[in-house]
């Protein structure tokens, strides 16, 4: 149902993957996850090590956080994120290289897996391990299944249906016998027989790569996806794969399915296996005008501005936005001087003229946004009711269902701002059922 | 003929049927209402502007006259004026309220606080507060896309072109509080008129460490504390890094807008040059700036 076909512009996917110089200063935010923020457990003048942990998760929504850097705690004090927000933080002066003892640096991959689901997830909240999809979700809750309720199905997604990014394509390449190991790890954590990869048809590469890796292993299965955006949203994946719909309002878990990115299943392989907390991701740092594109293996607590100064020198004098994440989903970022954290998985720079937002017109009721919208929801009757502040009608068209993939805003012939106007009713919708609940 | 008599005689008895029926009706649910309500309502302004924290006018009336009396309830749009109308219709005396008017407590303008990047989005403040910080970077200040304008049931709000910050117009605000509500990051506030329609506030309300602020906006309070040290009445707290003046316990000294270093402290409607003030303000910005009230 739905979705639409932005332009690629998959240009970063011949860019291996490289390491990325360590910075002299970093700054890790506490809250690089979905729910609570960590508590910081170091002291300012502490050394710390990489690995070592340093914000500690206390909440029951909230995850482990260690330093990606070994140096001197500089200061504990906020630290504004990427939009200019101010949020918990440890400033840390980056002395030299040092690692915790227990982390296994060595390339070997270590293939046997013998601890117990219930180890694997206790292993998984300790390593502070998340979702590297974009929303951050905590690994080990979401791999805590209810005992109400039955995992049937695992799915890896690595659609990777937003233009632009190719962390996914470029970990799939290099890392596909980890890929592996981790899928199978969270197979057994949730003891289903099979484990699904789904993977977009334009990436014949990554596919055949995966499909050979796959053969070897016990109970994993490549499935090759239509080329559509969103094809990598969750709801959307699991329809593609199982058949299944995930009713209005529940989890995946309500129709028997997991869903985690690819990135966090090579994580997880790391985390288990070479005692590796999660301290960095693969970073895309892309756009038309670069002269040259890349994929990092970005430690977390590095700047935007580190980013910049290393892959491009400066930002080109024609940039219209930087957004971290893809075009379609991603955000704007307005403080460059802000680090980069567990979410990020690009740094994508958009020319003037694309970033550009056409002027707003009347809505003609043509009806392509209902077309367009893969949760067949009516973005247009949102616009109007938002408008309007009739809230309440809106959350009763389950405006909450929305996925906030954008392909209305991108369909629109009248460049109306669907998604913004949808985004401010969710947020008022919400507003209003927490005040109900009191 | 029978047809026509037989037609007659069926609608005649169908008819004082449903007379009696409806008569039995109207009996069970019959509505009594004061028609004293009326008469309140007309006294009202009318336009539901929601100040008084009712549904609106009509809601208002209801309220007044179950209530008999006028204690605890007001109507801020009408003020004094509809206060008496009221009084007399109820036979009750008025409550005595100081008058009061929005103020906005931001002095970000343009030139203040320059944009470091630039917003594309929904034209909406609350929209806009939910993403990011805004243009100039500061997290508490205006962010000029107008709710509290659209909120303005009496016009009394508009959005200086040049300043990019919102401006009250003395006269035609009521104090109804209505864009009090609208404003995201709670940066308007009532105060009261005060004497000759003069105040003292602090117009800014952002509560990081004062080096943080300047960086986003020149005229920011930076919690220095000199206006607290200086207030010979204790008129003046500053906590979070942000001073606020209590408009009960001040009395028009100006002491403090002439010690603020960055011009955060803003007296409006005193005369250019006062001759009789105990402590001449310097004549320069942080001196009267009717344009931000």
């Amino acid at each position: 149902m739905g979705g639409v076909h932005p332009e690629e512009n998959k240009i970063s996917t011949a860019a291996a993957i490289e390491e990325f110089p360590l910075p002299k200063t970093a700054v890790i935010l506490m809250n690089q996850h979905l729910g609570a923020p960590a508590t910081p457990c170091v002291a300012k003048g502490d050394k710390v090590k990489v690995g070592q942990l340093v914000g500690k998760a206390e909440a029951f929504m909230c995850a482990n956080v260690h330093s990606p850097f070994s140096g001197t705690v500089a200061k504990i004090d906020t630290c504004k994120d990427a939009f200019g927000l101010a949020k918990p933080a440890i400033y840390i002066n980056v002395e030299g290289d040092e690692w915790e003892e227990s982390i296994d640096r060595t390339p070997d991959i270590v293939k046997e897996c013998t601890l117990e689901p219930k180890e694997i997830v206790d292993k998984l909240k300790a390593m502070g391990v998340v979702g590297l999809g974009g929303a951050t979700f905590p690994t080990h809750i979401k791999y805590s299944v209810p005992p109400d309720k039955k995992a049937e199905y695992l799915i890896i997604n690595a659609v990777e249906c937003e233009p632009y990014l190719t962390s996914d394509h470029r970990v799939m390449m290099e890392h596909a016998e980890e890929i592996c190991i981790g899928v199978s790890i969270l197979r057994k954590c949730l003891g289903v027989p099979k484990a699904y990869i789904g993977i977009e048809n334009n990436k014949p590469e990554p596919i055949a790569v995966m499909t050979d890796m796959a053969a070897k292993f016990e109970g994993i299965v490549v499935e090759p996806l239509k080329v559509k955006y969103p094809q990598g949203a969750e709801k959307q994946l699991i329809n593609a794969i199982t058949g299944r719909r995930v009713p209005s309002g529940k989890l995946p878990i309500d129709v028997g399915c997991v869903v985690s990115n690819v990135g966090t299943a090579y994580a997880v392989y790391e985390a288990i296996q070479k005692n590796k907390p999660l301290i960095e991701n693969i970073l895309t740092v892309t756009g038309k005008k670069l002269e040259k594109q890349h994929n990092y293996h970005v430690r977390f607590g590095t700047t935007y501005n580190d980013l910049i100064a290393h892959s491009m020198g400066s930002l080109p004098e024609t940039t219209g936005k930087v957004i971290s994440g893809g075009p379609m989903m991603g955000k704007a970022v307005s403080n460059l001087d802000a680090p980069t954290t567990k979410g990020a998985s690009s740094l994508l720079v958009i020319d003037e003229g694309e970033a550009v937002r056409a002027e707003e017109s009347n809505c003609i009721r043509c009806g392509k946004c209902m077309n367009a919208c893969p949760m067949g929801l009516e973005p247009y009757l949102f616009s109007a009711l938002v408008k309007n502040h009739r809230i309440e009608e809106a959350g009763a068209h389950n405006i909450l269902d929305c996925i906030e993939c954008g392909c209305c805003f991108f369909s629109c012939p009248a460049n109306k701002p669907l998604l913004d106007e949808i985004r401010l009713g969710k947020n008022l919708y919400r507003g209003i059922l927490m005040a109900k609940k009191k | 003929m029978t047809e026509i008599l037989s037609a007659v005689l069926v609608l005649s008895i169908t008819g004082a049927i449903f007379a009696v029926v409806l008569y039995f009706v109207a009996q069970k649910f019959k509505v009594i209402e004061d028609p004293l309500i009326d008469v309140v309502a007309e006294a009202l302004p009318g336009a539901n502007c929601g100040g008084c924290g009712k549904a609106g006018c009509r809601a208002m009336a209801e309220a007044f006259v179950k209530q008999g009396n006028m204690d605890g309830l007001s109507c801020p749009a009408g003020g004094a004026e509809v206060a008496k109308k009221i009084a007399e219709i109820l036979g009750c005396t008025p409550e005595e309220k100081e008058p009061q008017v929005a103020v906005v407590r931001c002095n970000g303008s343009c030139a203040n606080a320059t944009a470091k990047t630039k917003y594309d989005g929904m034209r909406d403040c609350t929209f806009a507060n939910s993403l990011y910080s805004g243009e100039s970077g500061c997290a508490f200040g205006c962010l000029g896309l107008g709710n509290c304008a659209k909120a303005c049931q009496f016009d009394a709000l508009s959005l200086d072109p040049e300043t990019g910050l919102p401006v009250v117009n003395e006269e035609k605000c009521v104090a109804c509080g209505a864009c009090v509500k609208a404003c995201p990051r709670g940066i308007i506030e009532l105060r009261n008129k005060g004497k000759n329609n003069r105040r003292v506030f602090v117009a800014c309300r952002n509560k990081e460490k004062g080096a943080d602020a300047r960086k986003s906006c020149s005229a920011a309070c930076i919690g220095c504390g000199k206006c607290a040290k200086t207030c010979p009445f204790g008129a003046i707290t500053v906590e979070n890094n942000v001073a606020y003046i209590d408009f009960n316990v001040c009395k028009l000294c100006r002491k403090c807008v002439a010690e603020c270093p960055t011009g955060a402290i803003h007296a409006v409607n005193f005369p250019p040059k006062p001759a009789a003030a105990p402590t001449p303000a310097p004549a320069d910005e942080t001196g009267s700036n009717p344009k931000n009230e």
